[in-house]
């Protein structure tokens, strides 16, 4: 039976979170359907393909040209029903989250979200997912036909095979009620690399002193090609807008790099980076919590450090 | 205005979280337990929201009996009463029915709850509960202000906001910085001990997830500390032996 992938894009590509979870389903074994749902050229749908999608279903109603949830769940169960599919996988983003929980509860579907591992099937359907902000996991049994997974980033790698999705139309019946909302605006960093997708992160804490000291983050972050974020006392203060804030109550990132700067590492801040693969602490103070949580540390004044060690990488680039 | 906020009690965040029973069970010896941080923004903005144009907030809370303390503090912040659902909250599907059955006559405006909880972090609660109601569910909300029957908001995107117009009632899932957290003065905590707290029993509703196990993620390995004037080792370490870059 198929396998339903809800795929996002933004910029006119597919975003790199929902290739993984082609990835992730076509692990699964069964046959891969994608679902995208507005303005993006045919040719960037096809990359789906190559992460072992076998088609994409194209949704191209002017209505869906901004992410109105009400209107997307529905879509999501027009594909569900058209296809056959009784499982849908989507990358965790801020407009695939609730059009899921929406799409649960119509289709009465078991939703984990935060999986981090492929399902066992061997004796029932069971997934492994991260909880209390990614302290511990737990095991949990899917018990309804309908099921819906919700990963989190780098649940699977990306395996792309060099093959082509075939792209075909789909139209939906969409009804007045799914439009309750407007949206009136949207005020949104772009050509910057989004903290949740990224995989090299560089963040700052109270110790960068101020928010005039933060060139020398986004210095080293352009260096690495990563995306910048702070702790949350930083956001607090204004010192950064608050979709960088970083921690249990803010993003929480997993990339492959963390690098983090003048920030203590308080419980809460630890919460949100712990499931990233590598950790650097630069902090002036040695017995800063975040050591204990680091693969890499060096204790020195960030001041002197980070142009330093972005001048090194540059000499290393070169 | 009539709002029912949704709350969770759950470890403090700096809890030590581990497991019991060949890890089948939280260990809750020696810990605290709080309003969900989360859903405790949506408490304090649904306060002021009553403050501002009249109106009542109603607690709700899927829980055993141990969760009434939790329940008292978010009347001691500013609720008017408050219904405790007597069951394990073991399920987003069984907790979004529950609610959802007890909002569908409850002639609610407003439903407010955190954009998830943080135990489970499953954020989908606010999303169901519309579903389930047939109203628009937004999260994270980071601001809310309603003029008669219009409400304006801001969510957080990937590197943003949103910014949403749509009218009553809807469900909200909330986040910082949509009002300061309060804290109980004594007036509300007295205030808090007659309050009403009423406690039903739970409807049917689907348990569509089960926990098998817990498991505690991999120790981390020591760290390895490099000289400040060397940072061309930290240069040659992550690109050679962690490889990223």
């Amino acid at each position: 039976m198929a396998i339903l992938v809800f795929i996002e894009h933004a910029e006119g590509v597919v975003k790199k979170s929902s290739l993984e979870a082609v990835s992730y389903a076509a692990a699964m074994g069964d046959e891969v359907i994608g679902l995208a749902v507005g303005s993006i050229d045919e040719g960037a749908l096809k990359a789906a393909g190559n992460a072992g999608a076998s088609k994409v279903l194209h949704v191209t109603d002017e209505k869906l040209e901004k992410g109105i949830i009400q209107a997307y769940a529905q879509v999501i169960n027009q594909a569900m029903e058209s296809t056959g599919a009784e499982i849908l996988v989507l990358a965790k983003s801020s407009l695939g989250d609730p059009v899921a929980a929406r799409v649960a509860a119509k289709q009465g579907a078991g939703f984990v979200s935060n999986v981090s591992d492929l399902p066992d099937t061997s004796n029932g359907f069971k997934v492994k997912r991260s909880i209390y902000t990614g302290k511990a996991f737990a095991n949990v049994e899917i018990k309804t036909d309908k099921k819906i997974l919700g990963l989190k980033k780098n649940a699977v790698e990306l395996k792309t095979d060099g093959s082509e999705a075939t792209v075909e139309k789909f139209d939906v019946l969409l009804s007045d009620d799914s439009f309750k909302v407007t949206i009136t605006s949207q005020d949104k960093a772009t050509g910057e690399i989004l903290l949740p997708e990224a995989e090299l992160v560089v963040s700052g804490g109270r110790g960068m002193k101020g928010p005039e000291n933060w060139g020398m983050i986004e210095e080293l972050a352009k260096t690495l090609g990563a995306a910048t974020g702070c702790s949350k006392p930083v956001s607090d203060m204004g010192w950064r807008p608050h979709h960088e804030h970083v921690g249990q109550t803010g993003v929480k990132v997993s990339p492959q790099l963390y690098v983090a700067i003048g920030i203590s590492g308080a419980i809460q801040h630890l919460a949100g980076v712990n499931s990233s693969k590598n950790i650097v602490v630069i902090n002036k103070d040695p017995e800063a919590p975040f050591f204990a949580a680091a693969d890499y540390g060096i204790v020195g004044d960030a001041f002197e450090v980070v142009p330093k060690l972005t001048e090194a990488l540059k000499a290393a680039q070169n | 205005m009539k709002i029912l906020v949704c709350i969770t009690h759950v470890p403090d965040t700096t809890a030590k979280i581990s497991f019991t029973d060949n890890d089948t069970k939280f260990d809750a010896n020696g810990v605290q337990f709080i309003i969900g941080p989360y859903d405790d923004y949506a408490l304090a903005r649904a306060v002021e929201l009553k403050e501002a144009s009249g109106g009542s907030v109603t607690v709700l809370n899927v829980g055993t009996a141990e969760t009434e303390p939790t329940i008292r503090k978010a009347l001691a912040i500013g609720a008017d009463d408050a219904i405790r659902i007597n069951a394990e909250p073991t399920d987003s599907m069984f907790v979004a029915q529950q609610i959802a059955n007890h909002a569908k006559d409850g002639g609610y405006d407003l439903i407010m709850m955190g954009r998830e909880s943080i135990d489970f972090n499953g954020g989908m609660v606010h999303g169901m509960v519309g579903e389930l109601l047939g109203m628009p569910a937004i999260s994270p909300v980071m601001q809310l202000d309603i003029e008669g029957e219009t409400a304006k908001l801001a969510r957080e995107i990937e590197g943003g906001k949103e910014y949403l117009e749509l009218s009553l009632p809807f469900v909200a899932g909330c986040q910082e910085p949509i009002a300061e957290w309060k804290i109980p003065n004594m007036r509300g905590i007295m205030s808090a001990r007659s309050k009403k707290l009423e406690v039903i029993e739970p409807t049917d509703a689907t348990e569509a997830a089960t926990l098998e196990k817990y498991e505690m993620p991999p120790a981390k390995g020591e760290v390895k500390m490099i000289d400040a004037d060397n940072v061309e080792e930290l240069v040659q370490l992550l690109k050679n032996e962690a490889k990223v870059l």
